[in-house]
């Protein structure tokens, strides 16, 4: 492990990520399949990834910056800003946008004060929009953080933000 | 061949191809982008989109993309359908939608391909109301300009770049409409081919930065077809100017030796010609001279007085001049420029090349390889657009087993994406890392005599009557069975050495290698140094210090220097003494240089843009350039002032040397076939160099006078300084500017090809002067292994793309990517010396006197004991005598 | 009814959040397993999974057994087969894998065991969707379980057959869906499609035979191995084999996911299942199958619910999964909001898509916004035959172009009703 620090050229990534990253490449014939799962890792410990971390995971995957960069701005789901501790995905697409998703979004900028894609200003929070969630018998609906919220309703500014 | 039906009428096509390739080849009209014709199919752009019929019954048809269709026997298509056309032209509105009209200011302009395909569908009417996306641009170094809102996404800047040439710092970022082509960052990109990115992209995103400084429109160059000055492989180039200043260099299509690329030293090199360094009138004793009427007399009696003239030659300059200055002062008074180990690998490499009886391959040849040994080079940076082709060479045995699965070779990513990344072995020995490394199937890194004792081992073990070299360790002898195998396996394999290692025996290796290779299909290659190092040494003469020797011993007098900073070559010491034991120094050269600067008396020559001569590239091809513009007075040709002061020289013409040179040496007599003479005609007239839209001749030097300057004539090519002739029946080959009615950008090489991505209707430009035969017996001379010496390094010199090579060196864009200045040294060495990374040195000669200060680099391939210097700069002269070194770490104070 | 009328959800009970591997097997889990590899070659396993009648339920609907039959036979030991579980799920309106997978897991990976026996792959991959986190989880443990009991891991009931599953999940992106571009995902690539042919069966992922299957698609097949091919074939009510899940949303009383026999008549979906609509709405028209597939109107409502019966009624079953279109919901401002999706998850490989779509939301937008003209509807109607089947590099934008160029059809008036300046002003809720 010690030498896969090493070799990653980059200490900001934790010795943690560098394991679970390694675990992944371990999954599949090439190194760079791992990339997506690599940078949501990297997420998940850092909520986004910052260009030395992406620069690192380039170099412990063994493939080029640019690819990585590529790879990284395809994905609706990796953030190459920074986000709030929670994401708030939520669902615009057809079925939801018929029951009331621009409601949704209305209530929950308002209510937070931030536009789409910004960070609350305790840094608790980002708005996104997401497509279908795969939960149309109950919209609108929304991802909190990893939780699907069912059948937001007029009140859904309480539903998502109540712990 | 497969018989097909194009509306209505039948054509034959070869079997294999796709459509798109197959309609072009036919010479039909149909616009495209992301295929590339040596890039395949990508099937992105959907701009080829035609109608193919179910059968002879069917009338409706259904559209598809001729690019991405494979031509079967019987095949009824449509390009002409109605439904196809509108598709087309739907689709060019779609690229338009985002694309900013700015044609105006657009470099691209009047060599556009996206103009070209546009016209071509006849879109005309813009429908889109609503805004366009824009994008930030970024600065990508000294070559390249960047204006993305102008890309039309076409992915071939990523396909050229990142798969074709290995590059791994472009790529494309985002999605759905917001794909972004770029670098992760700001700065120059990195591979050694992005100039071709300005022709491969099909619009203005990628353009030429060098071009921008002093832009001129296609139609407004006037063009001449040349020969790339950077390198030993002879690439063509299509060298623009404009008021007599050389503009850019753009790739010029052959299809046996360069095909659609060229290196970025070979595009961005040429800026030395308008440098400020030129030597822009004859000089006597460091005077201007009034003209050169008044230098030729000089000249003149200068040489009347002299009590013996010797004359050096070079390889950078023509055959002609060589032959010239030969002429002049005698055979027995001649000598190559060439220090005395470069003459001896020069000799030995034209040796093996000529009775070796192995086959020296063309590039496009060597892209045929399906087994590669390279022994001793880093021919990324010793001959680049050889690493191009050999990229591609590895890639045949996925076509190979494509072939098997029935995925035709122009599916590309199919085959890119085939399992186990099947590749043709490529094998390296090296010095230290090179930039192939990514593609090899196994490197090795050594001293030259370890590289040529590899080699050595590799023959016998292919063939057990070679000899056989002592003590290989274990890991050298799997690795010498391995590579041993790769080549055995292989139907064409290839051996690839050359003059890098400055090694005799790493050549002879090269040779008892392919020797001892069962196939027929063997091939042999050579790097060599200069434009026309082989040319010199097909003609023959004696290396240099012969000539240091014929001053020193008094024996002559005078020296006339062709074309050769002799500093480059030999010791400052004995260049010093020779040059001032020698009471007259002519030197006739283009650029100032150390030599120059001792010169008694100074001829300003042309360079290969405003002249013509014959250069003979590592292949053993010759090839003519021209000039591109006429030089202007007191500036004559190299061979001009040469021919000045022998008997009827001033009437001697470039054709009467080339003929006299052909007649005269031994293995040149085919140049004469290299190019027509100057009084061949096309319907009557010499082919203008000037395309038939180029503007404002008339108007050009109004500042200066209102009359119409006659235009000079061209008494020595077929070519007119001139818009008027006829080009439609010159043969592709000799055409200056490459164009078609509605084919405006480089692409129009579609028209003038046997076949698409073939050979030039006619014939590729150059003439193959000698196929090799008989045989060699094996070279037997090897070396004992190397051992590091406690107290000395060895001085390895390494090329590099940018610094090495003389002229492009006075280009400021290349200037500007030279690395700094530094010593590659291993890192146990390092170590030893406790030095790391940008740590300053002192090298001192085995003495111990000090010579320079340089700082340490470590280079983890280095072998130890070797200290690797870029070779050819400036910076190293003084340590050109020596070969062994003492380092020395330096404790500099730091400052307060 | 009968549980083995509904096969695939007899182990998702209203009050269980989902089924262990107990409860999957005490309703005889992963004795379709055994049957298959113990008893039958897996040639044999793919004649009956062909003779089934088992179509893809990913949207294409190809014959399942056909298309593991596709793969070359394994010529080598150093040849590599895979196969990979496409579970993307993303289709706007479409919600059945989820739930598939976030209740009875063990029914999925019993069905990729036997297809990877099928199509003799030892290395399975199932490509999750990243926002499914529950659906990762549960799998995450099935999968555990399964390796514990020897139904996955080194020789599968001590057979002489290896198989390894690896979860994946993904980064989020429509065109991950599209089986190819899945491939390139998965290998860590950009999500563009690739060229076909050559086809993942013959090339797929790092260039080996790949079959990539649907999740409900493989739910289906542990059933065909345990109760065979009668029993399967019995199943349907048209022409296609099987139930199927089939799903309604938007103003519907009840929205919800039914186990169905395929052929289903979609009045029996809407009116029965879901309850109809909701009171005060009215059925203006549904999309049958997903965001991409054909409006349909109310006079198709007994058309049923199969690949080729649908497809006859100017339609795709697609995922069955049905979008309701009320008659308070402006069917103009539903196709912007659709393309808005396809404009956005457009891969940006091929032209007609990448600038098309945006152009056609820009289209919409311009009328909705009272800027349009009448020649923009032509310009519309163009660009659905310009980004039809066929033209562009996959089938993103002809799927996209379905509903608009339907809506163009059945719903020109309310275009025409914002141009000329008429619009009553319909917003969603
Ligand atoms: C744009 C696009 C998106 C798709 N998304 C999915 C998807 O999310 N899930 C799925 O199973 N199939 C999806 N498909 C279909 C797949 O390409 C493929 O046909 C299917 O996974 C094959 O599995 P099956 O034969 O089991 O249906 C999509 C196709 C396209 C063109
Ligand atoms: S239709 Fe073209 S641009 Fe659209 S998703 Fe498919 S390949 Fe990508
Ligand atoms: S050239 Fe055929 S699709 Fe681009």
């Amino acid at each position: 492990m010690d030498e896969l620090i090493e070799k990653s050229g980059f200490e900001g990534l934790s010795p943690t990520e560098i394991q679970e990253i390694t675990a992944e490449m371990g999954h599949y014939e090439d190194k760079t399949a791992a990339s997506i799962e690599a940078l949501k890792i990297v997420q998940k410990h850092r909520r986004w990834v910052s260009d030395p971390c992406l620069v690192a995971v380039s170099e412990l995957l063994g493939i080029s910056t640019a690819q990585l960069e590529g790879v990284a701005t395809f994905y609706n789901l990796i953030y190459r800003q920074p986000v709030g501790k929670t994401v708030i995905h939520y669902c615009n697409s057809v079925t939801c946008w018929m029951m009331g998703a621009e409601r949704v979004r209305e209530q929950l900028c308002r209510h937070l004060n931030v536009k789409l894609g910004e960070m609350s200003a305790d840094g608790e929070y980002t708005v996104l929009p997401i497509v279908c969630l795969g939960a149309c018998d109950h919209a609108p609906v929304a991802l909190v953080g990893d939780q699907l919220k069912l059948d937001l309703t007029d009140n859904a500014v309480n539903e998502i933000l109540k712990r | 061949m497969a018989s097909i039906e194009i509306d209505g009428n039948t054509y034959n096509v070869t079997d294999g191809n796709n459509v798109l390739s197959a309609c072009l080849s036919l010479g039909l009209d149909l616009p495209y982008f992301c295929w590339h014709p040596a890039m395949g199919s990508a099937g992105a752009c959907r701009q080829c989109a035609i109608i193919q019929y179910k059968d002879a019954e069917d009338t409706r048809g259904r559209l598809v993309m001729a690019c991405m269709t494979p031509v079967s026997e019987n095949m009824r298509i449509s390009l002409a359908a109605e439904q196809a056309h509108q598709f087309r032209s739907d689709n060019i509105e779609l690229l338009m939608t985002n694309h900013p009209h700015d044609c105006p200011v657009c470099e691209e302009g009047g060599e556009c391909h996206l103009q070209d395909m546009t016209v071509m569908t006849g879109h005309i009417v813009r429908r889109f109301r609503g805004k366009k996306r824009t994008h930030q641009n970024q600065n990508l170094g000294s070559f390249i300009n960047h204006e993305m809102n102008r890309c039309i996404a076409c992915y071939r800047c990523v396909r050229f770049y990142d798969e074709y040439a290995g590059g791994k710092d472009l790529q494309v970022f985002g999605a759905h409409n917001n794909v972004y082509f770029g670098r992760f960052e700001d700065g120059a990109l990195e591979s050694e081919f992005s100039g071709n990115l300005v022709e491969v992209c099909p619009t203005g995103v990628f353009t030429d930065k060098t071009f921008s400084t002093h832009y001129a429109r296609k139609w407004d160059l006037q063009t001449a077809p040349s020969i790339c000055v950077h390198c030993s492989l002879g690439c063509n180039i299509a060298p623009g100017e404009r008021y007599g200043e050389l503009r850019r260099v753009a790739n010029r299509y052959n299809g046996e030796v360069n095909g659609y690329f060229l290196c970025d030293r070979g595009r961005f090199g040429y800026g030395f010609v308008n440098s400020l360094k030129r030597i822009r009138v004859p000089r006597l004793n460091f005077q201007a001279m009034a003209s050169a009427a008044a230098a030729k007399m000089q000249f003149h009696d200068l040489l009347k007085s002299a009590k013996g003239v010797i004359g050096i030659g070079s390889p950078r300059a023509s055959l002609e001049a060589n032959f010239a200055l030969r002429s002049l002062v005698g055979e027995e008074n001649y000598f190559l420029g060439l220090e005395n180990t470069e003459h001896t690998l020069l000799s030995a490499i034209i040796k093996i090349m000529r009775d070796g009886g192995i086959h020296s391959p063309s590039l496009r040849e060597v892209e045929q390889a399906d087994a590669i040994l390279i022994l001793g080079e880093d021919v990324t940076h010793s001959a680049p657009r050889l690493a191009l082709s050999l990229r591609q060479a590895v890639r045949n045995a996925s076509f190979e087993l494509a072939e098997t699965m029935h995925i035709p070779k122009w599916q590309d990513a199919a085959i890119r994406q085939l399992p186990g990344h099947v590749r043709s072995p490529l094998f390296i020995a090296s010095i230290c890392a090179t930039r192939l490394d990514d593609t090899a199937a196994e490197t090795y890194r050594g001293s030259p005599e370890d590289i040529a004792r590899l080699g050595f081992a590799i023959a016998h073990c292919l063939d057990g009557s070679a000899p056989v070299p002592e003590s290989l360790s274990e890991t050298e002898q799997a690795l010498v069975t391995t590579i041993a195998n790769g080549l055995k396996q292989a139907n064409r394999p290839l051996i690839v050495s050359g003059t890098t290692c400055a090694s005799l025996v790493v050549i002879q290796a090269a040779y008892n290698v392919a020797k001892a290779l069962p196939s027929k299909g063997s091939h042999l290659t050579f790097t060599v140094p200069e434009c026309n190092s082989l040319g010199v040494a097909i003609m023959g003469g004696k290396p240099l210090q012969k000539a240091f020797e014929r001053v020193s011993n008094g024996s002559a007098d005078s020296a006339i220097i062709l074309e050769n900073d002799l500093y480059r070559r030999a010791s400052n010491r004995d260049v010093d003494l020779f040059l001032q034991t020698a009471s007259q120094v002519v030197v006739i050269d283009s650029l100032e240089n150390k030599t120059t600067e001792k010169a008694a008396l100074l001829l300003s020559a042309a360079t290969f843009a405003e002249s013509e001569g014959t250069l003979v590239n590592n292949e053993g091809r010759a090839q003519r350039y021209f000039p591109v513009y006429p030089a202007t007075e007191p500036v004559l040709g190299s061979w001009q002032w040469l021919a000045s002061v022998m008997e009827n020289g001033q009437s001697l013409h470039h054709d009467a040397i080339t003929a006299a040179c052909a007649e005269s040496i031994l293995g040149l007599s085919a140049i004469l076939q290299a190019a027509p003479r100057a009084d061949y005609t096309v319907e009557g007239s010499k082919i203008p160099r000037q395309p038939h839209r180029y503007s404002g001749r008339t108007a050009m030097h109004a500042d200066i006078k209102v009359s119409e300057a006659a235009q000079p004539t061209d008494m020595e090519t077929p070519f007119t300084f001139s818009m008027e002739g006829d080009t439609a029946q010159v043969q592709p080959s000799l055409l200056p500017v490459i164009w078609m009615p509605g084919w405006n950008s480089n692409q129009a090489i579609n028209k003038f090809q046997e076949e698409i991505g073939g050979h030039l209707r006619g014939g590729d430009c150059g003439k193959r002067l000698f196929e090799a035969s008989g045989t060699l017996p094996w070279f037997n001379n090897i070396p004992a292994a190397f051992k590091p010496d406690p107290k000395f390094w060895r001085i390895i010199t390494l090329p590099y793309i940018f610094g090495t090579e003389e002229l492009s060196l006075q280009s400021t864009p290349v200037a500007e990517r030279l690395p700094h200045f530094s010593v590659r040294l291993n890192p146990l060495d390092a170590e030893k010396l406790q030095v790391v990374s940008g740590d300053p040195i002192e090298i001192a000669d085995p003495a111990g006197t000090a010579i320079l200060e340089v700082t340490v680099q470590i280079e983890k391939t280095m072998p130890q004991g070797l200290l690797g210097v870029t070779a050819g700069r400036p910076e190293f002269q003084p340590m050109q005598s020596c070969s062994q070194v003492k380092l020395k770490k330096l404790i500099r104070e730091s400052p307060p | 009814m009968d549980i083995m009328d509904k096969p695939l959800t007899k182990n998702i009970l209203p009050d269980r959040a989902f089924a262990t591997l107990a409860d999957y097997e005490s309703t005889g889990g992963y004795q379709g397993l055994r049957q298959a590899i113990t008893q039958l070659q897996p040639k044999e396993v793919r004649q009956w999974v062909k003779d089934a009648g088992l179509r893809g339920r990913g949207g294409a609907g190809f014959n399942t057994g056909l298309k593991w039959g596709l793969v070359p036979e394994k010529k080598t030991n150093d040849t590599k087969h895979y196969l990979v579980v496409n579970a993307d799920e993303m289709e706007p309106g479409t919600f059945k894998d989820r739930f598939l997978l976030e209740r009875d897991p063990h029914q999925l990976i019993e069905g990729i065991i036997i297809a990877a026996y099928a199509i003799q792959a030892n290395t399975a991959y199932i490509f999750l969707r990243g926002e499914y986190h529950l659906a990762a989880q549960r799998l995450t443990h099935a999968l555990q379980e399964a390796r514990t009991k020897n139904y996955l891991g080194e020789h599968v009931l001590n057979t002489g057959f290896s198989l390894e599953i690896h979860l994946h999940t993904s980064a989020g992106r429509y065109i991950c869906g599209e089986e190819s571009a899945l491939l390139n995902a998965l290998e860590g690539k950009r999500a563009t499609p690739r060229a076909k042919p050559p086809f993942a069966v013959v090339s797929g992922l790092w260039g080996w035979p790949t079959v990539v299957n649907n999740v409900e698609t493989l739910c289906n097949v542990p059933h065909i191995l345990q109760y065979g091919v009668e029993w399967y074939q019995s199943l349907g009510r048209g022409l296609d084999k099987g139930t199927k899940l089939f799903g309604v949303s938007g103003r519907v009383k009840c929205p919800g996911l039914w186990e169905l026999p395929m052929g289903t008549p979609i009045r029996e979906i809407i009116e029965e299942h879901a309850g109809g609509m909701q009171d005060g709405y009215k059925l203006r028209g549904f999309l049958p199958g997903g965001a991409s597939t054909d409006f349909m109107l109310p006079e198709q409502l007994d058309v049923l619910m199969d690949y080729d019966t649908v497809a006859k009624a100017g339609s795709r079953m697609g995922t069955g999964t049905i979008i309701v279109l009320d008659d308070k919901t402006c069917p103009v401002q539903m196709v912007l909001n659709l393309e808005e999706f396809f404009a956005q998850e457009s891969c940006g490989w091929c032209t007609p898509c990448r600038d098309g779509l945006p152009w056609t939301v820009t289209l919409l937008k311009d009328i909705i916004a009272g800027h349009g003209r009448m020649e923009d509807l032509d310009t519309l109607a163009g660009l659905t035959r310009m980004l039809g089947p066929g033209n562009t590099f996959c089938a993103l934008a002809p799927g996209a172009m379905e509903p608009l160029q339907s809506a163009l059809k059945y719903f020109r008036a309310d275009f025409e009703r914002y141009i000329v300046g008429h619009n009553v002003v319909m917003e969603p809720a």
